[in-house]
């Protein structure tokens, strides 16, 4: 057992966990903060994206000691600090999910392709920044139209 | 009742409402299975036999006894005392055979993933660790991989006591088959294969069983399309009444077909709570997903077309063979869908001759059985490949010979060769609208000038058929307990507002939404002031759940019955306290209104505040009743088919054999939409779960039944990256049956799409004579086919 201690959504959390558990297992099983799904497990869908010291990753292939120190946010935290509320809104507004199990992922990995994206990307940037997230429900096309109307409003001054 | 006019009152069906739900999920605020924990929860893991076939010759669950955190360790024959084994046969398919299967295997593994011991512990990781002290002695028997060696004389018995591997087998023969290819002027003959793949959703199957000792009562959270399924399986299998079974689904994080059969694992899940009187959670992880849940299609086709010189189909003959693993899956068989492709093959055609057999296999694979468009990719793929390869060989276009043959749109009710019945469909209309859509002509001449410069680019057409709103003709006529009719019931609250508990369920398909629309149209009430509870046994009225895109036409239809019914009880109250005739009010805007003037005469908030704080000031002998139930079920037809056309447009590398897929255009007619946002996501992602199926998703045995690539990494799912935009279309042919006159949307996507790409394909590869019939398309298929011309297109005269 090895004693951590860490930002999760603006919150000091101190925890004694096994070494080998991961911070998405740490998230969900030891705070509750179950928006923070597990799709695979080994690194390829997405659906555990989270950001640790403001870069996006996959809360599987981080173990949670490895976050010690360190500034955690989850798709709880940015959604009560009203950070994606719009890129949210916009997803509800296009039906860009269906299940949802895909959604938190894909909401945060869509902010941070807007955080980051060029002034000149347009639709098949977003495809590309998001193909690291899977969804077996929408076939991506609204998704690409949620994101898409956010990064155009953002940009109307 | 025209929902067609958008200037009628209280309007909804035809709006594209956003699902109220969608905030919570899109915050991560669901509740899926996997996110319950309860208390003394206990986390099962499986050890799975790592063989293909195998008989077990001892277990040793003593070392994983003694591993921390461990509460029960169970092996076959400890869970066979727990849990009666099941055989999934249905009597309406006729010589349907399968063998017992038991939660845990006993005495001998048939496949690599089936589940041969579980742990109990306090934490998965636990339960993990003690899986691995488990100690299993087998010795292997030969694996059975192939489906056609399978059914060889002198193959190794899967079951030995069911005497071969054939499980089902079933012929259809319609006029003179014979005769018409003797009589035709071609023959086009080709033969299909189509790979196993598998649903993936994106939560894994996850259940969380709580049996209370005290209460003597079983309630289990389970991600599940069929709660009312469920719980009758459990009860019969666990030797409890159902009453004493609660199934509740909530948040299912995708289905696809996949969370609708009995799985082993889950069995024994549930059993285990019983025995250790506390909660049982078992989460699947994605590699034992890979090898435990049901595989889909695994078909090979040997398909031929009579058809003369002007293009006209006179026949069909087929011969379809699919591997369905060690055992039919329960309840709902494995034979269904070989079933469906001969039912369907040809579907969209006017002819007269077919002959088919569907045989279905038995082998040492994982297990094969129902996935979104059961049968229909298969034979809309067949129907169409070999319809493309008529075209090209009798030198005509496509779309020519298409319409030639489609059923015409005022042929209706008919009935095709294999004796499905068809109410009314709208073929051409939708070919029209599709051409339209596409700018064919001015497609095929870019076509055209970019193969000039080099550039390969095809494009393919497929009209479908979809199978929805089933009666009791899938399942129930067979001695299935699975509810062909659904029910919903509507209440109105004190404060005036309705609640609707229904029981067909939710999988993010927009359920919930849709029937909020259809109960807020009929009562007359917003749309927000209405909610909407599904996905429990407790609380929803008996049914069948969703499946075969059935909710919207079914569940839908007894919403709106519901709704009507409760109005009637309203204005009878209304009457009553307003001393005004029933027949002069109707229901408006959330208020009782004049029917003649659509003045508001009182609003049911208000109404609904008299009847239940003060009843003592209605007249004597009025009982407010502000709850009504109905139920429905179509009884006309077995299904509604609704019908379709899909094109795709797309880019073939012959260097790397990479496709880049560039459009894809649907037209789709399922009667009334009750939310047009909503159904084109349905035939949006169903088109790409086709595509998938076309391009990327198989999963690879090797000749030891041993699966290759059962990893999220190995095994290629579509990505955003490579998906095009899909341009949808409506024709409206309501279906009689139902006041709505809705059909099903959840499956026409998926139905055509591989069709689509797969002649697109081939139209691509056409300058170079060469066809394949093998899907997925990968690029070292393609590029095998490139460099050795196999798959040369060619009828005969």
């Amino acid at each position: 057992m090895t004693s951590i201690t860490l930002t999760v959504n603006g919150e000091p959390i101190t925890a004694t966990i096994p070494a080998r558990l991961h911070l998405a297992d740490f998230l969900r099983d030891h705070l509750g903060l179950t928006g923070t799904h597990l799709g695979c497990e080994h690194g390829v869908c997405g659906a555990c994206t989270v950001r640790l010291d403001g870069a996006i990753v996959r809360g599987c292939l981080v173990l949670a000691v490895q976050a010690d120190g360190c500034t955690v946010e989850t798709i709880e935290g940015v959604s009560d600090s009203g950070e994606v509320a719009d890129l949210q809104h916009a997803f509800a507004a296009r039906n860009a999910l269906q299940c949802g199990y895909c959604t938190p992922g894909m909401v945060l990995t869509a902010q941070d392709f807007l955080l980051h994206a060029p002034a000149d990307a347009d639709r098949a940037a977003i495809r590309e920044h998001l193909s690291g997230n899977y969804c077996r429900c929408t076939g991506y096309e609204a998704i690409i139209d949620a994101v898409e109307t956010t990064l155009n409003a953002r940009r109307t001054p | 009742m025209k929902f067609s006019d958008p200037t009628r009152p209280d309007a909804q069906i035809g709006l594209a409402r956003a699902r109220p739900q969608a905030r919570a999920l899109a915050q991560g605020r669901g509740t899926f299975t996997s996110d319950i924990t309860l208390p003394r929860m206990v986390h099962a893991a499986f050890l799975r036999s790592p063989y293909a076939h195998a008989t077990i010759t001892a277990i040793d669950l003593a070392p994983a006894r003694t591993m921390p955190g461990v509460v029960a360790v169970l092996d076959g024959a400890a869970m066979a005392d727990l849990c009666t084994p099941w055989v999934g046969v249905l009597t309406h398919l006729k010589g349907l055979k399968s063998a017992p299967q038991y939660p845990l295997a006993v005495g001998r593994v048939r496949w690599q993933g089936e589940p041969v011991a579980m742990v109990l512990a306090t934490t998965r990781a636990q339960a993990e660790d003690a899986a691995e002290h488990i100690m299993v002695s087998y010795d292997p028997l030969p694996p059975v991989v192939d489906a056609a060696a399978a059914l060889a004389p002198g193959a190794p018995l899967i079951h030995p006591e069911l005497g071969d591997n054939l499980a089902f087998e079933r012929h259809i023969d319609t006029g003179n088959t014979d005769a018409a290819f003797a009589a035709a002027d071609h023959i086009i003959e080709a033969d299909f294969t189509f790979a196993r793949h598998t649903g993936v959703p994106l939560e894994p199957r996850a259940v969380l069983a709580d049996w209370n000792e005290g209460a003597q009562r079983l309630t289990i959270h389970q991600g599940t399309q069929v709660p009312h399924m469920m719980q009758t399986i459990y009860a019969r299998h666990l030797g409890l009444d159902e009453s004493q079974i609660r199934v509740i689904s909530p948040d299912v994080g995708g289905s696809f077909g996949i969370k609708i059969h009995v799985y082993p694992d889950e069995m024994a899940v549930v059993a285990a709570s019983r025995l250790l009187r506390r909660p049982v959670r078992f989460v699947a992880d994605r590699l034992e997903s890979f090898v435990s849940d049901i595989h889909a299609r695994d078909h090979t086709v040997h398909a031929r077309l009579a058809i003369m010189n002007d293009g006209t189909i006179t026949g069909f003959d087929i011969d379809d063979l699919t591997g369905i693993g060690p055992y039919s899956a329960y309840p709902r068989t494995s034979a269904v869908e070989a079933n469906q492709v001969i039912n369907l093959i040809g579907g969209p055609y006017r002819f007269a001759h077919y002959r088919a057999r569907a045989r279905v296999a038995f082998q040492t694979k994982a297990m094969m059985s129902q996935y979104r468009a059961v049968g229909h990719p298969i034979a809309t793929s067949v129907t169409e490949g070999l319809i493309d390869r008529a075209a090209s060989h009798l030198g005509i276009d496509p779309v020519t010979i298409r319409r030639r043959n489609l059923i015409p749109d005022d042929a209706y009710p008919c009935t095709s060769p294999s004796g499905m019945r068809f109410e009314a469909l709208s073929h051409h209309a939708c070919l029209d609208r599709l051409l339209t859509l596409m700018d064919y002509d001015a497609l095929r001449a870019e076509q055209a000038s970019l193969r000039q410069r080099g550039i390969m680019r095809g494009i393919g057409i497929a009209s479908f058929i979809e199978i929805t709103n089933p009666g009791a003709a899938f399942y129930g006529v067979g001695g299935a307990r699975i509810s062909a009719q659904d029910g919903a019931t509507l209440r109105l609250d004190a404060a005036g507002r309705l609640i609707v508990q229904a029981s067909v369920t939710e999988q993010g398909q927009g359920t919930t939404t849709i029937l909020a629309q259809i109960a807020a149209e009929a009562m007359g009430v917003a749309f927000d002031h209405v909610r909407v509870m599904l996905g429990d046994t407790d609380v929803t009225p008996y049914g069948g759940g969703t499946w075969a895109s059935r909710a919207a036409g079914i569940g839908g239809e007894a919403t709106w019955q519901a709704a009507r019914a409760l109005c009637a009880q309203i204005l009878t109250l209304a009457a009553s306290i307003l001393q005004e005739t029933s027949g002069n009010l109707d229901i408006s805007g959330g208020a009782v209104i004049d029917r003649a003037s659509r003045a508001e005469r009182i609003t049911l908030a208000e109404l609904a505040r008299i009847a239940y704080f003060r009843p003592d000031t209605l007249p004597k002998g009025i009982q407010a009743e502000l709850i009504a139930t109905r139920h429905y079920v179509p009884r006309e037809y077995p299904f509604a088919f609704t019908n379709g056309i899909q094109a795709a447009w797309l880019e073939l590398d012959t260097e790397t054999g990479f496709i880049t897929l560039l459009k894809h255009w649907v037209v789709e007619d399922c009667g009334t939409v009750i939310n047009p946002m909503l159904v084109d996501e349905q035939i949006r992602g169903g088109v790409v779960q086709g595509i998938g199926a076309a391009l990327f998703e198989q999963c690879d045995y090797d000749a030891e039944g041993q699966m290759l690539n059962a990893s999220m990494a190995d095994y290629l799912v579509p990505m955003a990256g490579e998906m095009p935009d899909i341009t949808i279309a409506h024709i409206t042919t309501p279906t009689a049956e139902s006041t709505i006159g809705a059909k099903g949307a959840g499956e026409a996507g998926t139905a055509a799409a591989s069709a689509a790409i797969a002649n697109a394909v081939n139209d691509a590869l056409s300058p170079l004579a060469i066809s394949l019939a093998t899907i997925p398309l990968t690029p070292a298929r393609i590029l095998a086919a490139l460099q050795t011309g196999t798959g040369r297109a060619g009828g005969r005269p």
